[in-house]
C-alpha cells in the first residue's frame, strides 16, 4: 500500500467515528470533554456551532453517532452521546454573550425562507450575522416546523424548542406565521435576493383499501395527527387504537394515543421485527409503555358496521429470510381481524410542492421533486434553494441543519456573485497533547464502566398530562460517570515512519493489538497479516512509509484503538505522538471572513 | 514509568490456548522500564511463548538477580512464583528451588552485569550442573541501572554514549556456555520475536540448562552512533545461521523443509526442534566446530543467531545428584525430616 497521507483531514476525521456519522460534524469527544470539566456552557457552545439546536437534539436526535461509536465496537454498548449533549444543555450557563454579533447596518441583501423548520432557522441562524435581512414564512401558528407538529411534548418540552428557535429569531429574523406560501412565481416578482425553501415533507402516506373512504372520521394520517395534537385541536382518541407502519413516527403515535385516552394499543407491523424502521430506542420506550407490536400482520381492509369503523382485517404473513437477512419469499398464512375504534397510518411521508409552478427554471425529476445539487443545495434555478426534507425527503432533524449550514454557504456565494460550487476545503490542525514524559493533557485511562441508564418518570405518573417529559436527563454524577466512557477518537495516533527505530514496544504494549510492524503489501494481503485478525473492512488502515532500518512498515488497524496513547508513551523517540485532532467546517461566516481577507491581501 | 496500567481491555478476536487463557493471562505489571528498551520486547516474547505452550503460570518459577533485566520478572507471568535475589547469585537460588521442586519451569533472567561480572562464577556452575531451567541474558553491553558504564560483554571499539572507547575484550556468554558444558546455547535479538519465540519454547522445554544470549538494546545508554550493541548495528549485524521451529508432542510438522538443510532433534518430553541451517556446514551438535565457526564469526563482527548448539542427552543435575524422582516438596515433613533418633544411624554411615 501506498504511505497513508495524514494531511489529508478526511484520514484522521474517519477516525472519529462519531463525528464522521455526524451529518452536522458535531464535535462529539470536545463537548464530552468539556462536560467533563464542568464546562457545560463551553461544551453547548461547541455544541451549537454545528448542529444549532442541541437542547432539542439532545433529546431527540436520530443519533447516527451513536450506532457508529467505537465504544460499541470495543464493547457492547456506545457512549450515550445524545444523552450527554443533553446534560450540556439541561446545566448550560449564560452564553448569549458568546452569540456571532450581529451588524447595526444590513448588507442590504433580502433572503426569503419558506417553512420555520430546523433547515430555514439554520440558514438564518447563519446569515443574520453577516448582515442578510432574512424572512421566514411559515403557514403555522408557531415556528418550529416538525420539531414542534410531529415531536410529541413528553419527548420535546415546547419551552425548550422555543427557548432554541428564540435564540435566533432574536438576532433579528423577520418571522411571518400563519403566512402560506401559494405561489413560488409570485414569491419571486417579490425580488428577493435568494429564496430558501425549507417547507419540510408534509405530505404523510395514505392506505387506499376497502373502507378508507367511508371510515375517514376514525381513520388519521401520522403526521396530520400529532400535528393536530400538538396544536390542541385533537384532545382524544378511541380507547383501542391500531398504528399502521413501525418507524418512529407511529412510535410517537402509539404513545400519543396511550395519553389521549386509548387503553389498548396495537403497533401494527407487515414484517419482522428485523425489519422495523423505528430506532431501537423509540421502540423500547413505546414497549416500556405496554404498546403492543404485531408482527407480520399485511393490512387487507378497514371493516365497518353501521357505517362505523369497528376494526381492520389482517393477512397474516410468513417470510423467508436468507443468510444475509434479506427477505427472499413471503406467504400469506391465514386472515385476522382485530377490532378497533381509532386507525392512525404512520407508512411514511414524502414532499409536495403544488405551490412551485412548473416554466420558473426550477426542474422536476420523474418523481416530481425539484432537482437539487446535493452539495450547494440550489436548484436548478441560480438563486433558489432547497433543503431539509423539501431537498431530498424525509431524513432527520440534525440532516436538515447541516443542509441549512450548506445552504447558506450558497446565499452567500450566490449574493456576492462568487460561484456557489467553489467552497472552502475542511481543514485540520493537530497538535501535540503531550505534557511531560508520560503525561498527556487529556485523560487516556480507560475506564471499564457500563452504559448509565436514562432515568424515566414512572409510568403511573407519565400520563396525567400529553406534556410531562418522559426523559429526566442524566444528573451530575451519571454524566461523570458517562463521560469516562468517550475513547477520546479525536486524539490521534500520529506515526514519524523517519524516527521509528522498530524496538516494538508499541507493538508489545498495545492493548488491542492493533500495530504491526511487517513488510509491505496490497491492503488485501496486509490485512491477512495484521497481529490482530482484521473485522471490519470499513476501518481504515494506517500504512507508514519504509521504516529506517528494515524497510518494513508500520501498520495500524484504526478498528478497535482505545487512544490510550500507551504506544506513544512508551516510544523512545516520540515517533508515535497523541495529537488533539480538530476540524474545521466552513460556514458562511468562514466564507466572508476568507473573502475580506483575500480583500485585504490583494488591496 | 507510566502512570497508567495497561487496560484490561482487549481485541474480541484474541486467540485462547488450550488452556482457555489468552495471551493478555499471562501479562505481569506495567513496565517500569525505559520506553523502548529491548528488554520489554524480550519479555512480550516470553509471554507469547507460555501462552503458545499453555503452561499453566502457576507451574513456573520466575527467578532473577539484579539490575534492569532482573527487573522484568514483574512484568510477565503476575500469577508465577517469583524470586528476586541478591546480585548474580539468582543461579544459586534456582539450584535451590529446582532441588526442592523438579516439576516446576524455572525462568531465570539475568543480565550482562548479573551474570558475566558479579556472577560469572555461578553463572558458570549452573551451566556445569546443568541445571533444569531456561536462563535469559538479556544483553545490552552497559550497565543500564547505574547510568551507562561497560559490562563485561561490551564489544572492543564500542563507544560509550559519553565518548569513552572500550578496549577490554568481552566475555562472550555463548562461547562461555560452550566451554562449560552448557547443553543448550543459543543467541538471538530481542527485535526479532519469530526467532526468539520458538527458542524460548524450546528452552523451556529443554532437560537440562538451557541459554540463551538476547541482544537487547539499552535506548537510554548504548543505542547511539559507533555503539556496537544498538538496534542499528545488530540489525545490520545479525545473522540467523540456523532458524529454529518447535513443535509440540503429537503436533504435525507442518512446514515444507529441504531434506538436507533440515534436521529435527526430539525433546525430553516427545516435542521436536527443527532446525533450517542457513551456513552450509555448520554443525549444532558438535561442540568444537561450533565453537570455532561462532568465535570465526565475531571476529568479523558478526554475532550469529539462532540456537547454536544443543545436546538433549545430557544428564541434569537431578540425574547426576541421584535424587528422588519425586520432588522434594512432596514428601511429608516426616519423610524429610526423620527426627533426632534417627541422627545416630544416619552419623553411623561417615564412621
Amino acid at each position: 500500500m501506498k504511505p497513508t497521507d495524514t494531511s489529508n483531514p478526511e484520514y484522521f476525521h474517519r477516525v472519529v467515528d462519531c463525528q464522521w456519522a455526524c451529518p452536522a460534524h458535531t464535535d462529539v469527544p470536545e463537548y464530552i470533554r468539556l462536560i467533563a470539566q464542568g464546562q457545560f456552557t463551553d461544551a453547548y457552545m461547541v455544541n451549537r456551532e454545528s448542529n444549532v439546536f442541541p437542547g432539542v437534539l439532545g433529546r431527540v436526535c436520530d443519533r447516527p453517532c451513536e450506532p457508529a461509536c467505537r465504544r460499541g465496537r470495543v464493547e457492547d454498548k456506545p457512549v450515550a452521546i445524545c444523552r450527554l449533549k443533553r446534560v450540556a444543555s439541561d446545566l448550560k450557563g449564560a452564553f448569549k454573550d458568546r452569540l456571532p454579533v450581529v451588524p447595526e447596518t444590513s448588507n442590504g441583501k433580502r433572503v426569503a425562507c419558506i417553512g420555520a423548520g430546523p433547515a430555514s432557522l439554520t440558514v438564518a441562524n447563519d446569515l443574520v450575522p453577516l448582515g442578510y435581512q432574512v424572512t421566514i414564512f411559515e403557514a403555522l401558528a408557531r415556528p418550529g416546523g416538525l420539531m414542534r407538529t410531529n415531536i410529541p411534548a413528553f419527548r420535546l418540552p415546547a419551552e425548550i424548542l422555543d427557548s432554541e428557535i428564540d435564540v435566533i429569531l432574536d438576532m433579528g429574523v423577520e418571522l411571518k406565521l400563519g403566512h402560506r406560501i401559494d405561489s413560488m412565481e409570485a414569491l419571486l416578482d417579490e425580488g428577493w435576493d435568494a429564496v430558501f425553501v425549507g417547507s419540510g415533507a408534509p405530505r404523510g402516506k395514505d392506505l387506499d383499501l376497502p373502507g378508507r373512504e367511508e371510515a375517514s372520521a376514525n381513520i388519521h394520517i401520522g403526521i396530520d395527527w400529532l400535528e393536530s395534537v400538538a396544536f390542541d385541536h385533537v384532545e382524544k382518541i378511541g380507547e383501542r387504537v391500531l398504528i399502521i407502519g413501525v418507524g418512529n413516527t407511529a412510535m410517537d403515535c402509539c404513545r400519543s394515543s396511550l395519553r389521549l385516552g386509548s387503553t389498548d394499543v396495537k403497533v401494527m407491523a407487515r414484517k419482522p421485527r428485523d425489519f422495523f424502521k423505528a430506532s431501537d430506542w423509540e421502540l423500547e420506550d413505546a414497549e416500556e409503555e405496554n404498546v403492543e407490536i404485531v408482527v407480520n400482520h399485511s393490512p387487507k381492509e378497514f371493516v365497518l358496521e353501521d357505517g362505523r369503523l369497528v376494526g381492520m382485517r389482517f393477512d397474516q404473513m410468513e417470510y423467508q429470510v436468507d443468510d444475509d437477512g434479506r427477505i427472499t419469499d413471503q406467504r400469506v398464512i391465514g386472515e385476522r381481524f382485530i377490532p378497533a375504534d381509532d386507525v392512525v397510518l404512520a407508512i411514511g411521508q414524502e414532499n409536495a410542492f403544488p405551490w412551485v409552478e412548473r416554466g420558473l427554471g426550477i426542474e422536476f425529476d420523474k418523481w416530481d421533486v425539484p432537482i437539487v445539487d446535493e452539495t450547494t443545495f440550489q436548484s436548478t434555478r441560480a438563486g433558489v434553494f432547497f433543503g431539509g426534507d423539501a431537498a431530498f425527503g424525509p431524513k432527520n432533524i440534525i440532516w436538515a441543519v447541516e443542509h441549512g449550514h450548506q445552504a447558506a454557504v450558497s446565499v452567500h456565494k450566490h449574493c456576492t456573485g462568487a460561484d456557489v460550487s467553489d467552497r472552502l476545503p475542511v481543514t485540520m490542525n493537530l497538535s501535540s497533547r503531550k505534557m511531560g514524559i508520560h503525561e498527556w493533557s487529556y485523560k487516556n485511562d480507560y475506564n471499564p464502566l457500563e452504559r448509565g441508564l436514562m432515568p424515566h418518570v414512572s409510568l403511573t405518573q407519565r400520563f396525567r398530562k400529553l406534556n410531562i417529559e418522559v426523559e429526566l436527563g442524566f444528573s451530575p454524577e451519571q454524566a461523570e460517570k458517562e463521560v469516562q466512557r468517550c475513547l477520546n477518537c479525536d486524539i490521534q495516533t500520529a506515526f514519524t515512519d523517519r524516527l521509528c527505530i522498530e524496538c516494538d514496544a508499541c507493538i508489545d504494549i498495545c492493548p488491542t493489538d492493533c500495530l504491526t510492524i511487517t513488510g509491505n503489501g496490497t491492503e488485501e494481503d496486509l490485512r491477512q497479516r495484521l497481529k490482530a485478525p482484521s473485522e471490519n473492512p470499513d476501518q481504515l488502515l494506517f500504512v507508514s512509509g519504509p521504516l529506517m532500518h528494515t524497510a518494513r512498515v508500520m501498520v495500524k488497524d484504526e478498528n478497535l484503538c482505545v487512544h490510550c496513547g500507551l504506544c506513544a508513551e512508551r516510544c523512545p523517540t516520540a515517533a508515535w505522538d497523541m495529537q488533539k485532532s480538530r476540524f474545521s467546517f466552513p460556514y458562511a461566516i468562514d466564507e466572508e471572513e476568507a473573502c475580506l481577507s483575500r480583500n485585504r491581501r490583494s488591496a | 514509568m507510566s502512570y497508567m496500567s495497561k487496560p484490561r481491555i482487549a481485541h474480541p478476536g484474541l486467540k485462547k490456548n488450550a488452556l482457555g487463557l489468552t495471551r493478555r493471562d499471562y501479562e505481569g505489571g506495567m513496565s517500569t522500564l525505559c520506553a523502548g528498551c529491548g528488554h520489554d520486547s524480550i519479555t512480550a516474547a516470553i509471554i507469547q511463548a507460555c501462552f503458545e505452550l499453555a503452561i499453566e503460570p502457576h507451574r513456573v518459577a520466575k527467578v532473577s538477580g539484579i539490575g534492569c533485566s532482573s527487573k522484568t520478572p514483574a512484568y510477565f507471568l503476575s500469577a508465577s512464583h517469583g524470586f528476586n535475589s541478591v546480585h548474580g547469585r539468582m543461579p544459586a537460588v534456582a539450584t535451590g528451588a529446582n532441588a526442592a521442586n523438579r516439576d516446576l519451569s524455572y525462568i531465570g533472567v539475568s543480565g550482562d552485569g548479573d551474570s558475566l561480572s558479579i556472577g560469572l562464577g555461578q553463572f558458570c556452575h549452573a551451566m556445569r550442573r546443568n541445571l533444569d531451567m531456561l536462563y535469559l541474558i538479556e544483553n545490552n553491553g552497559v550497565y543500564g541501572l547505574t547510568k551507562g558504564q561497560f559490562s563485561a560483554s561490551a564489544d572492543v571499539g564500542s563507544k560509550a554514549k559519553r565518548g569513552e572507547i572500550n578496549e577490554q575484550p568481552p566475555i562472550d556468554p555463548v562461547l562461555t556456555a560452550l566451554a562449560m558444558g552448557g547443553t543448550f546455547v543459543a543467541r538471538s535479538f530481542s527485535g526479532d520475536k519469530e526467532q526468539l519465540v520458538p527458542l524460548i519454547k524450546a528452552g523451556l522445554k529443554h532437560k537440562g540448562f538451557a541459554l540463551i544470549d538476547v541482544l537487547s538494546p539499552c535506548v537510554t545508554f548504548n543505542d547511539h552512533e559507533d555503539s556496537t550493541k544498538s538496534y542499528a548495528y545488530t540489525r545490520q549485524h545479525y545473522h540467523p545461521a540456523l532458524e529454529t521451529d518447535f513443535v509440540r508432542p503429537a503436533e504435525e510438522i507442518m512446514a515444507d523443509y529441504d531434506a538436507g538443510a533440515a534436521m529435527s532433534i526430539e525433546l525430553h518430553d516427545g516435542s521436536m526442534i527443527v532446525l533450517r541451517k542457513a551456513a552450509q556446514d555448520y554443525d549444532p551438535q558438535n561442540r568444537g566446530t561450533a565453537f570455532a565457526y561462532i568465535k570465526d564469526k565475531l571476529r568479523d563482527s558478526e554475532f550469529l543467531t539462532g540456537l547454536l548448539y544443543v545436546e538433549e542427552t545430557a544428564p541434569d543435575m537431578h540425574v547426576l545428584s541421584h535424587t528422588a524422582d519425586r520432588p522434594l516438596v512432596d514428601f511429608g515433613w516426616e519423610d524429610l525430616c526423620p527426627g533426632s533418633s534417627a541422627l545416630p544411624e544416619i552419623l553411623k554411615r561417615y564412621r
